[in-house]
């Protein structure tokens, strides 16, 4: 019982959780601004993926860390683009198209990998973003150094969340990306071109994606390796509907999850050679599990998520 | 008076081998109140989405206040003061009426929606024409009725002074249609100017300055409300005089179907509430009410969705236990179910298989579907119960409404059923369909066919039925013999009133 406050107690604990929790962050977001549209995308995994790779790769050619998020937005755009004109202008099955620029983007980013990165015993690596002090305010006793030793993307992730929640709820283009996801027809009829919003807002959330895999090479750690996503693509697809689609919620769920991730690996430790490891890993998991059925029940899903939209046709 | 607020000048569509408009001109004029009179499939709809932008024509222009508007561009006929309220209403039922109202009316790249002005606008409006309305309800928690309403002021706060309506009352109960006419006439009054779709007869007379006749894609003609008469109106649209067949005297034969202190209970609630009636061979019994009042459960407990929890259900003379969908089918009880696009049909899938989907096991053969006979079976209901527009193989949801609906009767009729179940089976019909399904019901009846009807359009039930009773609440009133219903005793029974005059009968 001591351990367990000891762990909660730890402001490690806490500066685990958040940086756990922002490549969880941007890529819910850009799943949820993508399916507020009315676009499921699949190709989280993928474009994150993709994201990591192409940002680190900037970067080791020299290119500046700022630079490097740019290009990974870029990158990750690319693939939201190839998934506009499979689903919306074809209007294909969302899910088909998704998984397949999943597959597409991981293999096709650990190709151009390869073929730029010479083949050594230890990976090459860069030098990632520093943790930086706002204020001062990283001195403070326990608050400091739980909550203030991140570095720039946490934060402006957390910044991008509000932003989100602001822009999708209160401006007119939030308005008319809710009543693409709720029914084209609706907007199509007050002059709103659907097929540009679900462009401009999965091309939008899949360069989110792409941030989010960067965040993994550009700042938690310093190299690429193809495996390093590891699933975080789905575990936003499962934010999304935790949160109900509204972007605060949303950042509530990623830090929840880093948490129990942040919690269970510190927990391991306590208990190593009580509990096999591979319980504790599955902590995180079966605990989303729990709380997406407890709050997806009452979750008002966009309407026309996942129809295609053809015009004149009812 | 000054010029036309509208003009649609000599307008032609064609859709593959289907001229939908030919060549057709209509003017509006301000304060004004025009009907579009046609069955279905005249092209009315059709000509509304041209003038609204959503169709390009392939010839001919739209000219509103004396400026000619682009073709195919919604946006433009917006600005221009054009409102189109649809038939499938264009609505979020997850935002709010306000968010619904205002979503495309401001500039999409504004930093933030000016919500107060839009609440304000829309509650003068709402005060102004006298459409109610809450601005934050959630719009899927609303009625039909104020869904529509909705609809209206979405087109109002676009500062329409031109407002097209497609059927307005196809979804509303009598008393939301006469309330919405009456606000319509409002508007006209207010002077806008008012287009509406109807194929109804009753309300484009009782509303309309001027009526337009499409048939068959073209205008056939054009009279002012004085001049012209139900009768005249109805020939015009059909081409032909129609006139719905009434039944003739014939004696019922046995009960088939009774049912005695019968008592539905779903979900914690008593839909039907101890209800009593018979049934007897070659004789129609019809149901009255306002919808929503326990005819849907009547209608689940015959064709076997649901269970009665109190009374018995005796069928051809046995007492029966729990009725099931199937026991329904084999003991030859024939259904038209009321919703036929959600419960009739399995618009993906095609005719053949549509035709005989409850009778799987007649057109099975070593385990496997017998797709031969299936599809001569559907032949042979196309033919007998002329359903036009499609093939035995071609998919149900290619047929129009009044085809698909003779192709449950068909289904159901082609070997004439003991008992049939008809749950508003015009409903939505124009009317050379409704006196082919009145026919067709009334030629069951001759041959010994067990009917009941349920209805709420009274015409219908006083030429079909042989008795009448009326369901209020879930409960039934003792039946009535048609030769001693008139409007007014029919009106009576609907609003419950049989009760009391029972209790008067007794003293």
């Amino acid at each position: 019982m001591n351990a367990l406050i000891d762990i909660l107690a730890s402001a490690g604990l806490w500066a685990a959780v958040l940086r756990i929790a922002t490549p969880l962050i941007l890529g819910t977001l850009g799943a949820l601004l993508s399916e507020r549209s009315g676009v499921l995308n699949l190709g989280i995994e993928g474009i994150m993926t993709f994201g990591a790779m192409i940002g680190w790769l900037a970067v080791y050619n020299g290119a500046d860390l700022w630079t490097g998020l740019l290009i990974a937005a870029l990158g990750g755009a690319v693939f939201g683009f190839l998934h506009s004109v499979l689903t919306v202008t074809l209007g294909l099955s969302q899910h088909v198209s998704g998984l397949g620029v999943t597959l597409f983007a991981s293999s096709f980013a650990y190709y151009v990998f390869r073929l730029m990165v010479p083949v050594t015993g230890t990976p090459p690596t860069i030098e990632p973003f520093k943790p930086i002090d706002i204020l001062g305010l990283s001195s403070l006793p326990f608050l400091g150094p739980a909550f203030f030793t991140q570095t720039a993307p946490t934060y402006v992730a957390i910044v991008l969340a509000v932003v989100l929640a602001y822009l999708i709820s209160r401006t007119p283009i939030g308005l008319a990306i809710r009543m693409t996801g709720e029914n084209p027809h609706a907007a199509e009829a007050q002059g709103i071109n659907p097929m540009a919003i679900r462009y401009g807002a999965v091309i939008a959330g899949s360069a989110l994606m792409g941030v989010g895999g960067a965040f993994l090479t550009l700042s938690a750690f310093n190299s690429f390796f193809p495996t390093m996503v590891q699933g975080r693509g789905w575990i936003c697809i499962a934010l999304v509907v935790f949160a109900s689609w509204r972007p605060e919620r949303a950042l509530f769920g990623a830090l929840l999850f880093a948490f129990f991730d942040a919690f269970q690996l510190r927990l391991q430790t306590v208990l190593s050679g009580v509990v096999p490891y591979q319980i504790f890993l599955m902590i995180p998991y079966l605990l989303s599990i729990a709380a997406l059925a407890a709050m997806a029940r009452r979750a008002r899903v966009p309407q026309a998520l996942m129809q295609p939209y053809r015009r004149g046709e009812r | 008076m000054t010029g036309p607020v509208l003009e649609l000048d000599r307008i032609s569509k064609q859709f593959g081998d289907n001229l939908a408009n030919h060549d057709i001109s209509l003017n509006l004029a301000k304060g004004e109140i025009v009907a579009l009179l046609g069955e279905n499939g005249a092209g009315k709809t059709t000509l509304m989405s041209i003038l609204f932008g959503h169709y390009m024509p392939d010839s001919g222009k739209v000219t509103v206040m004396g400026r000619e508007l682009p073709p195919g561009k919604p946006r433009a006929a917006i600005r221009a003061g054009v409102g189109m309220v649809h038939q499938h209403f264009s609505l979020a039922p997850n935002l709010t009426v306000l968010e619904n109202v205002m979503t495309g009316t401001e500039s999409l790249w504004l930093p933030a929606s000016n919500a107060a002005a839009g609440r304000k606008k829309l509650l003068e409006i709402s005060e102004r024409f006298g459409l109610k309305v809450d601005p934050d309800a959630r719009l899927g928690d609303l009625s039909v009725g104020e869904q529509q309403r909705v609809e209206i002021l979405k087109a109002l706060y676009n500062d329409a002074r031109i407002l097209v309506l497609d059927e307005p009352t196809a979804v509303l109960t009598r008393i939301e249609a006469d309330k919405l006419f009456s606000t319509l006439k409002d508007m006209a009054r207010q002077g806008l100017s008012l287009i509406f779709i109807s194929h109804k007869l009753d309300e484009v007379m009782a509303t309309a300055d001027r009526i337009v006749v499409l048939r068959g894609g073209k205008l056939v003609a054009e009279r002012k409300r004085e001049e012209t008469s139900k009768a005249e109106l109805a020939e015009l649209m059909v081409g032909r005089a129609v006139k719905r067949p009434v039944r003739d005297a014939s004696t019922p034969g046995e009960v088939v179907l009774e049912a005695i202190g019968v008592t539905v209970r779903t979900g914690g609630v008593d839909r039907l509430k101890s209800v009593d009636f018979r049934l007897r061979a070659g004789e129609v019994l019809g149901i009255i009410g306002v919808s929503g009042n326990g005819q849907a459960t009547l209608a689940q407990l015959l064709s076997g969705t649901a269970q009665r929890s109190a009374g018995s259900l005796v069928l051809f003379g046995e007492e029966t236990a729990d009725l099931t969908v199937a026991d329904a089918v084999t003991s030859g009880i024939g259904r038209i179910p009321e919703d036929r696009n959600r419960e009739g049909v399995i618009g993906e899938m095609t005719i053949w298989e549509n035709a005989i989907l409850e009778r799987l096991s007649r057109f099975s053969r070593l385990g496997l579907v017998d797709r031969k006979a299936g599809v001569a079976f559907a032949a042979r209901i196309i033919q007998a119960f002329d359903v036009r527009g499609g093939s035995p193989t071609s998919r149900v949801r290619l047929l129009s409404g009044g085809n698909m609906q003779k192709l449950i009767l068909g289904r159901n009729l082609i070997e004439p059923p003991r008992i049939l179940l008809a749950a508003q089976p015009a409903r939505g019909l124009d009317e050379g369909a409704v006196a082919a399904v009145h026919q067709r019901i009334l030629e069951a009846r001759r041959a010994g066919t067990a009917i009941l009807l349920i209805s709420e359009d009274l015409d219908e039930v006083m030429a079909l039925a042989d008795r009448i009773q009326a369901i209020v609440g879930g409960r039934l009133s003792p039946s009535l013999d048609a030769e001693d219903a008139d409007a007014r005793s029919l009106g009576l029974m609907m609003a419950g009133e049989w009760e009391e005059r029972e209790v008067v009968d007794a003293v």
